[in-house]
């Protein structure tokens, strides 16, 4: 069975798609049109939905910021529209972006933290580092190097120039697990006897001390119903599938064949082995595909033509960008999956429209040849990924929790606790 | 007047040991609090925040509870089920960018109909700074100076980017207007510049509550905010605050009614006066355990008074009041010797043994009585210039709101003294306050 997903953002991945009829450009700040995106994503039994976010306004231009006034610019706070869709659905995952190179990593520990208690549950998280230099001077704290038109033109390039930011955002993943874990799950004993809410003893100091910066910590947000949330990533070079490989739990890739699938999941196995990623947590490995999809192929790529004409260029994505019908599409999904990825991560064209063919053409499409669930069959994002619910890494077994604190980490990466085997966090080097 | 309910946070007011006590972090705790407010026509609810675990002795401090979430974030979720009530969030202007704050704010006043609010606190201590990026970097001297420019940023980029701004006009293919969301600001304390992302709400500018006690903090209030939350809940001290507050305002052309002052209050609501006295003593003893009482007084004493009896007389030794044991609690960051001169006196005074003082000293219970005593009394303090409404504090999560709206609210309505329904949609509408419009749209 194949993972699915779909990352939803502004009026959908097309640069024009809000031209586009039935587009609802004027909703996009309304807690109507994102209710109904996640509610029909989750009419599709999908796995989760990823909302994009950054702290700067989008651009044609991935280094620069621009002034074109004909495509969608501004957005809302991912986490809290994620947590604004929570209450309204019961099963999908809500998986928002957060930037990690302008904001604090405590906030956004509890951030996603409180987003998986309110969603009972079904939290994931999307570091992102800003990659554009004019957003620094929104916060005026630091510069983050200018890429230039040529550095743009090779993701090897981009993460050799961002490899500060990429360093940084694993210390900012490190220290939302350790916040995560700060509390054990039984740190809240209620002991009228002794008049004690808490046990101290299980309430740790994560004592993390960075290059970049330290968080003494504990969390003030108790551990989250999934214990650590679902951390995802996106990669398109050597430096993305290592930090892929050190944080997170799903990782999205963008081969635009059956070959670079493979070539790609060698390199992600190659970084995950380097970085002596414990077995026991599996890093599952998502495709990204842009997609428009039409029950008469002919349509679906003349819609994109149209939008293409619309902007004045033709669509450019990292990904693969298809074209066609929820049959062929699924033809293709199956042949990558069989390749060896877990799931896709589809990046519907225009919205609501293709993430309608998605739920109600492909998803059908899947389900008779059997790739695809018919029911949920779990509550928590992690219970959808079959990833487990890992203990935290400060609980102490045999003892207890009767003893004094955790000895504090004395480098980065160094675990400052005893873990059970097979128990050890992803992100630990 | 108004109200507003307050999930109880990190205080000893909430007792835990109660058998109707219930998760102070589940969503379900929170939807049914905030329903429960909306039920009675409050006009907000409210979370506060401490961004560091409080310490005692050099643990954490395991008496109270704590644990809470990170407020924005649950205020949103809260939006979706809930329709008029008013979402506010306590959010530090010490340990967090204006960029990213006016944002969040901006995303919940749009994803709530225009019904956010934010309560603008200020930190500087080393000891919640060792959780940031900037570690303990501000004096407290430049506290205020700090959350002022801040606001003032933020309704900057409020301004920036109005609804007005996105036409999204398919036909035109004009979907943002040129040059909207641009700004910049170079200040004391924030030196920036660029694009906003994110049109403001309904609101205009979401409410903006303020919390302070000093001359400075009142002064900052009269001058920038919509609501204040004081600690002034009897009757001579909150007419005299009230006073003073409200006649700051005209110096900044505002007028009284622009700012609304709520203090705290608890209410023991009971079938008879007596039952209600009685249920309150009872209360009052539950919050101020005996460990707590030795806690409260080893933070005020600033030694270890582990080994007296909480039941027996006040410690013969001498207080170290330059000794900070309880970190982190900022009831206890006052002058301690005073403070401590002042209890001693107290307990010798009237024969207290340790566990007596503190109950003694503490804020006990506001309202006490039967619906009707208690009705008399809000209605009371607010007609007679004490405050425009409360903020109401409950003593079990999440069920401590459900007696007060059942039996209180009725009479409130009855007399007048209380909407029976909600008249607008957002916030500002509660309150009566005017939607702040953006100059953007001013001009247009």
């Amino acid at each position: 069975m194949m993972h699915l997903a779909v990352a939803l953002d502004g009026a959908g991945w097309h640069p024009a798609a809000w031209r586009s009829s039935g587009a609802r450009p004027r909703g996009l700040f309304s807690s109507g049109y994102w209710s109904e995106l996640v509610v029909e994503a989750e009419r599709g039994l999908l796995d989760f939905v990823t909302l994009e976010d950054a702290l700067g306004p989008q651009s044609a231009a991935f280094h620069l910021p621009d002034e074109r006034t004909d495509q969608v610019r501004g957005s809302l706070d991912a986490v809290l529209l994620a947590a604004r869709l929570a209450p309204l659905t019961s099963a999908i995952g809500l998986v928002p972006t957060t930037d990690v190179t302008h904001t604090e990593p405590f906030h956004l520990a509890i951030g996603i933290a409180t987003l998986d208690h309110v969603s009972r549950g079904r939290a994931g998280w999307r570091p992102r580092i800003s990659s554009r230099a004019a957003d620094a001077l929104h916060f005026g704290r630091r510069t983050t190097p200018q890429l230039t038109d040529e550095d743009v033109r090779d993701p090897e390039s981009i993460a050799r120039r961002l490899r500060p930011l990429f360093d940084e955002a694993a210390d900012v993943v490190e220290v939302a697990r350790r916040l995560w874990d700060s509390w054990e799950d039984d740190a809240e004993i209620r002991d009228a006897a002794t008049g004690r809410f808490l046990d101290a003893d299980r309430v740790h100091h994560i004592d993390f001390r960075g290059e970049h910066f330290a968080v003494k910590g504990p969390s003030i947000t108790p551990r989250p119903p999934q214990g650590q949330p679902v951390v995802t990533s996106l990669a398109h070079a050597s430096r993305p599938y290592t930090f892929a490989a050190q944080a997170s739990d799903v990782v999205y890739l963008t081969p635009h064949s059956r070959e670079e699938v493979t070539a790609v999941l060698g390199q992600v196995r190659d970084a995950a082995a380097a970085a002596r990623r414990p077995a026991g947590h599996p890093l599952r490995t998502f495709a990204d595909l842009v997609v428009f999809l039409d029950g008469d192929a002919g349509r679906a790529g003349a819609r994109k033509a149209r939008l293409d004409e619309l902007d004045g260029a033709a669509l450019a994505s990292d990904a693969k960008i298809f074209t066609g019908t929820p049959g062929e599409l699924a033809d293709l999904l199956d042949g990558w999956h069989s390749a060896g990825l877990d799931g896709f991560r589809l990046r519907p064209g225009v919205l609501p429209y293709d993430l309608g063919a998605i739920t109600r053409g492909l998803v059908p499409e899947l389900q008779r040849r059997g790739s695809f669930r018919t029911a949920y069959e779990s509550a928590t994002l992690r219970g959808h990924l079959g990833l487990p619910r890992p203990s935290s890494r400060y609980r102490r077994t045999g003892t207890g929790g009767a003893s004094g604190t955790a000895a504090p980490a004395t480098r980065r990466g160094q675990a400052p606790e005893r873990v059970e085997p097979g128990e050890r966090a992803p992100g630990r080097v | 007047m108004h109200l507003a309910a307050q999930l109880p946070g990190i205080h000893n007011v909430t007792v835990w040991s109660d058998p109707r006590s219930r998760s102070q972090i589940g969503v379900d705790s929170f939807i049914h609090l905030a329903q429960t407010a909306e039920r009675g026509k409050f006009d907000f609810f409210f979370l506060a925040e401490g961004l560091r675990l409080r310490e005692h002795k050099g643990r954490i401090y395991e008496l109270d509870v704590a644990g809470r979430p990170e407020s924005l974030t649950v205020l949103s979720a809260l939006a979706a089920v809930t329709t008029h009530l008013g979402l506010a969030a306590t959010v530090n202007a010490t340990f967090n960018e204006p960029y990213e704050v006016a944002r969040r704010l901006a995303t919940l006043d749009l994803l709530s109909g225009g019904r956010a609010a934010w309560n603008v606190v200020t930190s500087f201590d080393a000891f919640t700074g060792e959780n940031f990026r900037r570690g303990g970097f501000l004096d407290e001297a430049d506290r205020y100076d700090r959350a002022a420019e801040f606001l003032q940023v933020a309704r900057r980029l409020w301004d920036s980017l109005s609804p007005a701004d996105i036409p999204a006009d398919s036909g035109t293919g004009e979907f943002i207007r040129p040059g909207a969301g641009a700004f910049t600001h170079a200040g004391r304390h924030f030196d920036i510049s660029g694009r906003f992302t994110t049109p403001s709400g309904p609101q205009g500018h979401p409410v903006v509550i303020q919390a302070g006690e000093s001359a400075e903090g009142r002064e900052f209030a009269a001058a920038e905010a919509d609501v204040i939350f004081s600690k002034y809940n009897r009757l001579p001290q909150a007419r005299a605050f009230y006073q003073d507050v409200k006649g700051r305002l005209a110096k900044y052309g505002r007028s009284p009614e622009d700012l609304k002052i709520i203090p705290t209050a608890t209410c023991v609501v009971a079938d008879t006066d007596e039952e209600a006295a009685e249920l309150a003593t009872e209360i009052t003893r539950a919050q101020v355990s005996p460990q707590t009482a030795i806690a409260h007084l080893e933070a005020v004493w600033g030694r270890d008074l582990s080994a007296y009896d909480p039941d027996g007389p006040l410690p013969e030794v001498e207080p170290l009041p330059g000794n900070l044991l309880l970190k982190g609690h900022s009831v206890f960051r006052g002058d301690r010797a005073a403070t401590a001169r002042r209890w001693r006196e107290i307990a010798e005074a009237r024969g207290l043994s340790i566990r007596e003082l503190v109950i003694a000293v503490g804020d006990g219970q506001t309202f006490v009585g039967s619906p009707g005593t208690v009705a008399t009394a809000m209605e009371h303090f607010v007609t007679t210039g004490g405050a425009d409404g409360f903020v109401l504090v409950p003593h079990t999560t999440p069920g401590g709101l459900d007696d007060f709206v059942t039996r209180v609210v009725p009479l409130l309505q009855e007399r007048g003294a209380f909407r029976a329904d909600y008249e607008g949609t957002t916030l500002r509408d509660h309150l009566g306050l005017a939607h702040r419009r953006t100059s953007r749209e001013a001009v247009r």
